[in-house]
């Protein structure tokens, strides 16, 4: 009886979200098809020119492109050496480790504004700034432990023994690496690839602090247009912001496929039944 | 293999070494110098005769700029609060599977993909005052006056939640569902009630990641920019301290100042993380009995 109102409470609260989610996002695809519209339920007439209207006067497939190769740099390079950094953190004791750790979470914990303004001054200074690569390096900064916390939790639910038995059957590091961690961690990499990705293609305040004319991100963009004020109509912005919900949630869908969040902690265990 | 040793408990060899050397090489040059370099020109005012903490004795002289930490606070942390709790209500229930799990956590995490500024233009249309939420409550009845829900805190809460929740939820889904079932069959067995289990089998395994999913909102939540100029009333209710510190470095280009109010926000965070991780090392003593591994 308790677990029926547990779960009643369960659905109710998602009927709630969804319904709220749907409104906020129905409303701005509707404002971006709108012709004029307002203080009506809904907008007399409808038209898609605030679409080509977008994509020509805000240069959207220059921003898309800037963007998409400013994720993927980030992702490569945040796994690349996350990676390795996670597997040494959650194989090995060392004095130093709680302060490394430390060292690790505190791009995550410190508001990105606050450092965001000293790094940006820095990188201003030895002329990156305002570059693609100097959004790539800012916004590595959050990511490169991002990718590190989530791998952690997957090599700790891999069971040392396999590493040991493999060692005691003759198996190098990198046959180890290749043949046991590579293909346990997979899940894992997937996992911290789509959050690194998402959260950089969504990453709004390094990029905006960095961004200068030719490398600004989607977000960047659309924050600068809605500031525009009075020369940008509404409706276009909404369409560019309808373009931006597109590109990042076909990303996350197509992730989606290949990770299940629920098993984001990789559970052995359960593979052996 | 050549070992460095610290002392009988160390096992950083060679190869472990150079694992851990680009990441922490990048974290050095990319967060550390730049972070010292940050407090180094707060102390080196705009006006060269006024003394090295003038900025921070102009911010804590002036209401304006001080009230911002107090905006800051009041709107982080019912947020945080709110976020954990809901996340941590939901996760737990969602551990053994609900109908529809797949599509549910997809919708669940589908906030993540709008972005700060698509769920500002959303909210503003949607809870606005002639949104459509108004829109129904005054046709149906329920309300007499349109209800104020943007362009103030409430505005700024409900965008920080809407961003933050997607996140918290899938640490917290994660976590609870790496938690071994057996434990929870076990308590059962021994006859204790759903409550029972919750609180003396399951919360101190998922303190930890609670722990670690609160500071985390937290964090976003205090750094709140993009939103609260959006949804919120930048000039009033809702000026935060990165609102202050951006205005110092890009409207007023007084880098040195906006550092120092970008170093008095760190240490409002480095204080409430202090307090989290004291909350989290008397949370850790549980777990650790209650995994009994390591």
């Amino acid at each position: 009886m308790r677990g029926r109102m547990w779960k009643l409470a369960i659905y109710l609260f998602l009927l709630g979200f969804i319904l709220n989610l749907l409104g906020i996002v129905t409303h701005v695809v509707v404002s971006s098809f709108a012709k004029r519209w307002f203080g009506k339920p809904l907008p007399p007439a409808f038209t898609t020119d605030w679409f080509t209207y977008a994509w020509r006067e805000f240069e959207l497939s220059h921003v898309l492109f800037i963007t998409l190769f400013i994720a993927l740099a980030v992702v490569f390079i945040a796994l690349a050496i996350g990676f390795p950094a996670a597997y040494v953190l959650a194989r090995r004791n060392f004095n130093a480790k709680p302060v490394l750790l430390l060292l690790y979470f505190l791009p995550l914990l410190i508001p990105q504004m606050t450092y965001g303004i000293p790094l940006a001054t820095t990188l201003y200074g030895f002329g990156v700034g305002g570059t693609v690569l100097g959004v790539i390096l800012a916004v590595l900064v959050p990511m490169v432990p991002l990718a590190v916390f989530i791998l952690l939790p997957f090599f700790e639910q891999i069971s040392l023994n396999l590493e040991w038995s493999a060692q005691m059957l003759g198996a190098s590091r990198m046959q180890i690496f290749r043949r046991i961690l590579l293909p346990l961690m997979l899940p894992g990499i997937l996992t911290a690839g789509l959050l690194v990705l998402v959260n950089t293609i969504s990453n709004f305040e390094l990029a905006f602090l960095l961004a200068g004319g030719g490398s600004q991100t989607l977000v960047v963009a659309l924050y600068y247009n809605v500031f525009a004020g009075g020369v940008r109509p509404v409706y276009s912005i909404d369409a560019m912001a309808v373009i931006y919900m597109c590109t990042v949630m076909a990303v996350l869908l197509v992730a989606l496929r290949f990770v299940r969040p629920t098993q984001m902690v990789f559970r052995l265990d359960g593979k052996r039944n | 293999m050549a070992r460095i040793r610290f002392d009988s408990r160390s096992e950083l060899d060679l190869v472990a070494i150079l694992c851990l050397v680009p990441s922490l090489l990048y974290v050095l040059a990319m967060f550390v110098y730049p972070f010292l370099y940050g407090i180094y020109i707060s102390l080196q005012p705009k006006k060269r005769d006024a003394g090295m903490f003038s900025n921070y004795v102009a911010f804590f002289n002036d209401a304006y700029q001080y009230n911002t930490i107090k905006t800051t606070f009041m709107l982080a942390l019912p947020t945080t609060i709110a976020v954990v709790l809901v996340a941590l209500f939901l996760a737990y229930g969602m551990r053994r599977g609900i109908w529809f799990e797949r599509t549910i956590t997809t919708i669940l995490v589908l906030p993540i993909s709008l972005g700060v500024v698509f769920l500002s233009e959303g909210i503003l249309g949607f809870y606005g005052h002639n949104g459509w939420l108004n829109q129904l409550l005054l046709a149906v009845g329920l309300i007499q006056n349109p209800l104020e829900l943007t362009h103030n805190s409430i505005g700024v809460t409900f965008s920080l939640f809407m961003q933050n929740f997607p996140f918290c939820f899938l640490m917290l889904l994660g976590y609870i569902s790496g938690i071994d079932p057996s434990l929870e069959s076990s308590a059962r067995m021994l006859g204790a009630g759903p409550w029972t289990i919750f609180r003396r089998v399951m919360f101190p395994l998922i303190a930890p990641g609670l722990i670690i999913a609160f500071a985390l909102v937290f964090v976003m939540s205090f750094a709140v920019f993009p939103s609260a100029v959006m949804v919120g009333q930048p000039a009033g209710s809702t000026r935060t301290i990165s609102i202050a510190a951006y205005q110092q470095a890009f409207e007023q280009y007084d880098m040195s100042y906006a550092s120092a109010i970008a170093v008095i926000m760190g240490l409002c965070q480095l204080a409430a993380l202090v307090v989290i991780v004291l909350v989290r090392r008397r949370m850790t003593i549980a777990t650790t009995m209650g995994v009994g591994k390591r």
